[in-house]
């Protein structure tokens, strides 16, 4: 059975922010909320590390475990998508997600805390595939489609993989290998050289 | 020394008082999700139900990913 999972390479993640700009595209996601985000860690310091955030679709997920109307399912594939139709915006999901995956529109006049939208893994909702009732509140279904998240797809670096787990800890691996015959004792396999090869800079 | 006794046991019934703690960590139980079904990605017109054929279109986007596999 299908885990869907992402993976991000630190190594290559380049904080072009691609990934984000892919998803708001492909979703029609509004201002304000960011499904996706680039974190990045010693920001301007030399050897500074980003990394691709959204929902990590936890197998033992802890958003499904405070809500308190139960809105939250996991389908087959290991995605972990919710029902807005009764999500109630309690912002418990946001206080239990270690991502900070939860995102909630400020809508109306004073600022009410509206339903939760998060990264659906480009997976949709319980609204029937590829309809627009599901394109307005989920986003578009590129699973349905025979397709993977637009982020991931979109990555230009390949940093950001998203697939079965199984199948992108094996791309990975095959890259840390190959990554880890460039390293000598004096330089540590690490970097940008390792990641790409040591080209001249002109 | 009966009051000295009596102090003993007292002693001894306090010592054993741990004994009788129940334990405190919340015992979480899964709820059940309460909104609509849904159905499975290979479910609609394109795929017409067919898992393999779905399965073998996403082992395909995933090796797409693989730049070791593409390169000349």
């Amino acid at each position: 059975m299908a885990r869907m999972k992402f993976l991000c390479d630190a190594e290559r993640c380049i904080e072009c922010n691609g990934c984000v700009t892919a998803c708001k595209q492909e979703h029609d996601i509004p201002w304000g909320v960011n499904r996706r985000r680039v974190v990045t860690i010693n920001d301007g310091v030399p050897g500074e590390r980003s990394m691709s955030v959204a929902c990590m679709h936890c197998s033992d997920a802890p958003c499904m475990a405070v809500c308190p109307v139960d809105c939250f399912y996991r389908t087959e594939e290991g995605v972990v998508l919710h029902d807005k139709d009764i999500c109630i915006g309690c912002g418990y999901c946001f206080y239990a997600c270690p991502f900070g995956a939860p995102q909630f529109p400020q809508t109306g006049a004073f600022g009410v805390r509206g339903k939760m939208d998060k990264c659906t893994f480009c997976a949709g909702g319980p609204e029937p595939d590829g309809s627009p009732a599901e394109f307005a509140k989920y986003g578009r279904n590129r699973l349905s489609e025979g397709k993977l998240p637009a982020c991931a797809e979109m990555c230009s670096t390949k940093a950001l993989l998203g697939g079965d787990g199984d199948v992108i800890s094996g791309i990975y691996r095959d890259r840390s290998t190959i990554r880890a015959a460039r390293g000598t004792k004096s330089g540590p396999p690490w970097g940008w050289d390792s990641a790409y090869g040591t080209g001249t800079k002109s | 020394m009966r009051r000295l006794g009596a102090i003993v046991l007292a002693g001894l019934a306090l010592c054993v008082v741990g004994c009788s703690e129940r334990p405190q960590v919340a015992q979480y139980k899964q709820g059940t999700y309460q909104g609509k079904p849904d159905t499975p990605p290979y479910q609609n017109a394109q795929f017409n139900g067919d898992k393999a054929a779905w399965d073998r279109a996403m082992a395909t986007r995933a090796q797409n990913q693989n730049e070791y596999t593409r390169k000349n």
